[in-house]
């Protein structure tokens, strides 16, 4: 079975989040890292390899340094990586991203499966998939905490505050995961070393195919025209206890509307 | 030239973000509790971490060269984050595999290796006694060789991952007899976890490494099978001295970890902690403490892995034992040296928080003084730099 895997390089979360000029996430200068949310997919590619036989690949779009993405992938075990890097992707929106991705997947091989997180740690839009699905004419099966295939069905669990849903869907297919799935593995000393010698392709937009005036920032569809910090969190407030502490903590909840 | 390269990069990266996700959150309970994470062992093992300098057919990493560089670079790491962890993985290797993986019969090395690289088991090795630390070769425990067995009958002291639930097995010296000079002949002694006679007494009451596992062993007619001798009769304490060379820079690795950790705390603190109105940092008192730091961080990690690159220059045959002693011994006083001042001055950053086991830096001091002591004590380390130099 053949799997491919999406994943982000995204700004380190514990870093400071700074944007650009034109209102772009700043990547330069900030420490990036593979998506902690995609870690869970990459983990679910090779759990699937592992039970059977298959071949992982990840891609990702993104700057030079999104390479980083790739290359902790293939340390963790994928097979192979693929970059689509350009300078005119700057700046691309989600739906720009998905088709770069669609048409890196289908530039990349037959495949079986295509995984992806829930949502990158930086945009946090969860999109991304179910855009990537319509783009390849897969059934998608978004968000699950389980996955298991089977002959040529792929199922998952898909878990909500009031139920649980399971889906199944034919192959090809695509599938997100949560971070409930699994517990993704550290690279070992062998896989680092294993990575160096697993081969990566960096294609451009020609090497796709797309026209620049569909991606980057004039090709997306969406636009940030602001942002702001998110204002510190105001002061709370203290009940005092004179005996009526219960009283006034719950007539201050049902103010709330909490109770 | 005074760089790592990108693999060394790459593999530290990861080291550490294992450290900070599965020690750093629950390492406080732990010492507090003294309590051994057991459950981290098998964890290490599945990075590699314990296979580092052992040939693939074991299931390490085989590296042609290289590879004990990489062993300091993980000890680095986990000692970064806690000295305990970092020691575990020194000892595990350094005392527990090392002795077999160069000394071992090829039954031996595929009885005990493979569970040992995989993080499965762990081994000790018990020189110290009671009444032999320094002085090693005082050894007093001996074992007779009847019927095709060694009886063991002696004592052990402060013996690293003796006692874990995993522990398989324990490599003890004792005396075989005599030699014709009346000196004592020492020989090597592999002892199974769980045989009779072999009794591992209670954990100690330590001032620091709470986290790791140290006891007295006690031996009272243990007998074991007469092909449980490690490597030639006779060359027991020979054997043992080769092998704390590596020992002796792995410590100096977990001190410079330790002296790192101390920075960046002090560093952090110094900027965020205010008296008088103002960050304590902008005090000389203070930020000459912290360069002082970064000064001997430099100078531990330069001497550390310098001193582990020319081991593993030594194993590929282009550096001498020689070379390796002398840069080893100097990369021990030193670091280990470095690293107890280092905790002296970032408890003093601290303040009062510095004496409180809710920081770090609390841990930090206690654990820093074993250090200075354990694989050779400073005294020894200066008295073999002083015999390396002629005197
Ligand atoms: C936590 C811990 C873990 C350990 N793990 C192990 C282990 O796994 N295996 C093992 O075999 N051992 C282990 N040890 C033992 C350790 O290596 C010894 O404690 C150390 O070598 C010192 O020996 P000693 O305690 O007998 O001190 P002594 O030899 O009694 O030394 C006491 C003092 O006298 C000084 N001194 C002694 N001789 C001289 C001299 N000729 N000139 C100048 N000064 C001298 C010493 O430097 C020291 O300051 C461990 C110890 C500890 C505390």
């Amino acid at each position: 079975m053949n799997i491919v895997v999406c994943v982000k390089y995204v700004p380190d979360a514990q870093g400071d989040r700074t944007f650009k000029d034109d209102n772009t996430t700043d990547r330069e200068g900030v420490d990036g890292l593979l998506s902690e949310l995609d870690e869970y997919a990459v983990e679910a590619a090779l759990k699937l390899k592992e039970s059977g036989e298959g071949e992982v690949t990840v891609v990702t779009v993104g700057p030079e340094a999104a390479a980083d993405a790739v290359k902790k992938s293939l340390q963790m075990g994928a097979d192979k990586g693929v970059h689509v890097c350009d300078d005119a992707i700057h700046g691309s929106d989600a739906a720009a991203t998905s088709l770069l991705l669609a048409e890196a997947i289908k530039k990349s091989g037959e495949y079986d499966l295509v995984l992806a997180g829930l949502a990158s740690t930086d945009g946090t839009m969860s999109v991304v998939p179910a855009m990537l699905a319509e783009r390849l004419g897969l059934p998608q099966v978004t968000q699950v905490s389980t996955l298991e295939v089977e002959g040529g069905t792929v199922k998952g669990r898909r878990d909500s505050d009031v139920a649980s849903d399971t889906i199944e869907a034919s192959l090809p297919a695509l599938v997100s995961v949560t971070d409930q799935i699994n517990e993704p593995r550290y690279p070992s000393f062998k896989g680092i070393m294993a990575a160096k010698k697993k081969p990566v392709e960096t294609w451009s937009l020609a090497d796709l195919g797309v026209d620049a005036e569909r991606v980057g920032l004039a090709g997306s569809w969406t636009k940030v025209t602001s942002f702001a910090k998110r204002p510190p969190r105001e002061k709370g407030e203290i009940v005092t206890d004179e005996g009526d502490g219960g009283t006034k903590l719950a007539e201050y909840l049902a103010a709330q509307k909490f109770v | 030239m005074f760089e790592l390269s990108k693999d060394h990069e790459d593999f530290r990266q990861v080291v550490r973000e294992f450290a900070q996700e599965q020690v750093a959150p629950h390492i406080a309970e732990w010492d507090r509790d003294h309590h051994f994470p057991s459950h981290l062992v098998p964890q290490m093992g599945e990075l590699g971490l314990f296979g580092l300098v052992v040939p693939q057919e074991y299931g390490g990493a085989g590296l042609d060269e290289g590879g004990f560089t990489y062993l300091c670079l993980a000890i680095e790491e986990l000692g970064r984050v806690d000295q305990s962890v970092g020691i575990t993985l020194s000892a595990g290797v350094g005392l527990g595999i090392n002795p077999i993986l160069t000394y071992g019969s090829d039954e031996q090395k595929q009885q005990f290796l493979p569970d040992l690289v995989a993080g499965k088991t762990l081994a000790g090795f018990g020189l110290t006694e009671p009444d032999a630390g320094s002085d090693a070769g005082a050894t007093r425990t001996r074992a007779t060789l009847a019927d095709g067995h060694w009886t063991i009958n002696g004592a052990k002291a402060f013996i690293t991952n003796s006692g874990t639930d995993r522990t398989s097995v324990v490599t003890v010296t004792a005396r075989t007899g005599e030699r014709e000079n009346g000196r004592p002949e020492i020989s090597a002694i592999m002892v199974p976890a769980g045989t009779p006679g072999f009794t591992v007494e209670p954990a100690y009451d330590k001032l620091g490494w709470n986290s790791s596992d140290t006891h007295g062993l006690t031996f009272s007619g243990c007998a074991v099978p007469q092909e449980n001798l490690l490597g030639e009769r006779g060359q027991g304490y020979r054997q043992f001295l080769k092998t704390l060379d590596d020992g002796r820079v792995a410590i100096s690795a977990l001190a410079v970890g330790l002296a790192q950790a101390c920075l960046e705390a002090s560093t952090e603190y110094a900027k965020t902690r205010t008296a008088f109105g103002r960050p304590i940092g902008v005090n000389q008192g203070v930020s000459f403490k912290v360069a002082d730091l970064a000064v001997m961080v430099d100078a531990a990690r330069l001497l550390t892995y310098k001193a582990a690159w020319l081991k593993d220059e030594l194993e590929v045959g282009r550096r001498s034992v020689a070379e390796v002693k002398q840069a080893a011994a100097i990369a021990k006083v030193y670091s280990t040296e470095a690293a107890v001042t280092a905790t002296r001055l970032a408890t003093q950053i601290f303040g009062g928080n510095g004496f409180m086991e809710e920081y770090p830096v609390a841990r930090f001091y206690r654990d820093a003084k074993i250090l200075e002591i354990g694989e050779g004590t400073s005294e020894v380390q200066r008295m073999l730099i002083a015999r390396g130099l002629g005197l």
